[in-house]
């Protein structure tokens, strides 16, 4: 599912205005009884320095307008769909790290804003590109048959000298390595997995209404029992 | 000893630490006693360390209290897994605590460990979040950068949160590494076996250049030192600002410009010419030099 069909099921027929330009995904959409801003990025993007100033761009915007206005600041909903960084020496060397950073500190500042902020992943979240905003929301969901990872199982198995056979055996058992939602989910770095069944704009606004501003993930992987280490070492070099 | 200051680049974690210290003042929380190794290296049978590859723990630094992080390369390469990250994020809570001067982080790091690679991705989220709350705190984080395994990966976006970047010349700062580049794009498009290309796209000098590193010093660790030191005295003065809008439009201004100003260029040369008359020697100036002549032209 792609494109206008998406976003109907997503917020219902005639709840969005959305744009595409290129990659990159943005306009307004309501969420419940609010009206949201969403930026997002489109067929599996790989995120390079224009697509992060964009994403950037567009947030700062947000907050711009938001400050402006009487209203209380809106919700931000990012639609992440991304294969990671763009992979490129050009890239590099204009510091493609620093230009993530600079979104990360604009998600960072929406929030301190009081922009509550979700992120809705569809298709793809790799690595990278997945780190430099959707990952960085008060609250992260998942469509059915989203991607979730770092890199596939058998380029693990190259750059780790594992057989990919003793991996996939292992990935059986284990959240911690292989891709897979469902195992972001176990871990607590995906707060809800939808499923085919679900009303979405019902999810999507229910997901508003818990969305709370502290990062609670090590907390969530630790009850989940997917990252039972994370928590309890953190507390202990935290509070000893 | 032959006399001759201590390479950071070539000094272990905890090398670095007691040169960069006040004698006697670092008390390690998690310590290697603890043995909090991890039990997903274990599973691989993968070799294991009692620190899991990171040192954290509270010290003095030319009199102020500062709360320290520092990787070991030399163990997986620096790479973040799920109780690496946990211990530096935990750290960053403890910031909240206690108050000290600054957080230093030592980073040197490959980024995600992926023999743990989905625990190691949320870690690095984790610890992106925990920087952005100790810096609104008004409580500066500095990074090291100097390491053999330099900063890449989601610690290349750590290291560029933080509030200063110290950085040697053969420190290197990046997202993918030259390796990466070369597996899935091509020798063509980078050859990671050219040493002297991969520190002009990704070394000390150009990041300083560019403005993403703060200071750039020499490769010892005194060095170092008096760079933190430094720091730490000025931002006592004056305790930094959390960016508000018109400083995160400047910023964003700013990266805008410098995409637009090297639109074509894929070389550390074609930067250095933008700001040297004599862009060729930009190797072999000393880092003195380096420094005075850049500080000439802001």
């Amino acid at each position: 599912m792609n494109g206008q069909a998406l976003y109907d099921r997503l917020f219902g027929a005639g709840a969005h205005a959305l744009t595409a330009e290129g990659r990159f995904l943005r306009g307004t959409a309501r969420i419940g009884a609010r009206e949201a801003a969403v930026i997002g990025t489109l067929d599996h993007a790989a995120i390079d320095v224009p697509l992060a100033l964009r994403i950037a761009e567009s947030i700062l915007r947000a907050v711009h307008a938001d400050a402006a206005s009487d209203m209380p600041p809106r919700p931000i909903l990012f639609i992440a769909d991304t294969q990671g960084q763009a992979l490129s020496r050009h890239e590099e060397l204009l510091g493609l790290n620093g230009y993530f950073a600079h979104v990360v500190r604009c998600v960072d500042l929406a929030r301190r804003q009081g922009h509550r902020l979700l992120t809705v992943i569809s298709g793809e979240a790799v690595s990278g590109g997945f780190l430099a905003y959707g990952m960085m929301a008060d609250r992260i969901c998942a469509l059915p048959n989203s991607q979730v990872r770092v890199m596939d199982l058998r380029a693990m198995a190259r750059v780790t000298k594992i057989g990919l056979e003793r991996l996939e055996e292992l990935a059986k058992q284990s959240p911690v390595f292989a891709p897979g939602a469902e195992n972001y989910w176990r871990m607590g770095g995906i707060h809800e997995l939808w499923s085919e069944n679900d009303v979405w704009p019902e999810r999507l606004a229910a997901a508003l209404a818990c969305a709370g501003s502290t990062d609670d993930r090590a907390a969530i992987g630790l009850e989940r029992g997917g990252r039972l280490l994370a928590a309890p070492t953190a507390q202990i070099v935290a509070n000893p | 000893m032959n006399g001759l200051p201590i390479s950071y680049l070539e000094a272990s974690a905890r090398k670095r630490l007691s040169g960069l210290l006040d004698a006697g003042s670092f008390v390690e929380f998690c310590p290697p006693e603890m043995r909090r190794s991890s039990p997903h290296l274990a599973l691989l049978d993968a070799p294991l360390a009692f620190d899991d590859g990171v040192v954290t723990g509270r010290a003095a630094l030319a009199g102020h209290k500062v709360l320290v992080a520092a990787q070991e390369g030399r163990f997986n390469g620096g790479a973040v897994g799920e109780v690496h990250g946990a211990k530096i994020r935990g750290l960053l809570d403890r910031a909240l605590i206690e108050h000290p001067a600054a957080v230093l982080l030592l980073v040197d790091s490959g980024g995600v460990r992926l023999h743990e690679a989905n625990a190691g991705l949320i870690a690095i989220s984790e610890i992106m979040r925990a920087v952005l709350r100790v810096q609104a705190a008004g409580i500066p984080v500095f990074a090291l950068v100097g390491g053999s395994c330099g900063a890449f990966g989601g610690m290349g976006i750590v290291t560029r949160l933080c509030t200063e970047v110290i950085m040697s010349e053969q420190g290197r700062l990046g997202l993918s590494g030259p390796e990466v580049i070369e597996t899935v794009k091509g020798v063509d498009e980078f050859d990671s076996r050219d040493r002297a290309l991969v520190w002009r796209v990704t070394g000390g000098k150009l990041r300083r250049a560019l403005g993403e590193a703060t200071l750039l010093v020499d490769d010892t660790i005194p060095a170092f030192r008096a760079a933190a030191a430094g720091l730490l005295d000025r931002y006592q003065a004056q305790p930094p600002m959390p960016g508000d809008l018109a400083a995160l439009q400047a910023a964003q201004d700013e990266l805008t410009e410098r995409s637009r100003r090297f639109a074509a260029a894929r070389d550390g040369r074609e930067i250095w010419q933008a700001f040297f008359a004599d862009a060729s020697r930009v190797p072999e100036m000393s880092v003195d030099e380096f420094n005075t002549r850049l500080g000439e032209m802001a």
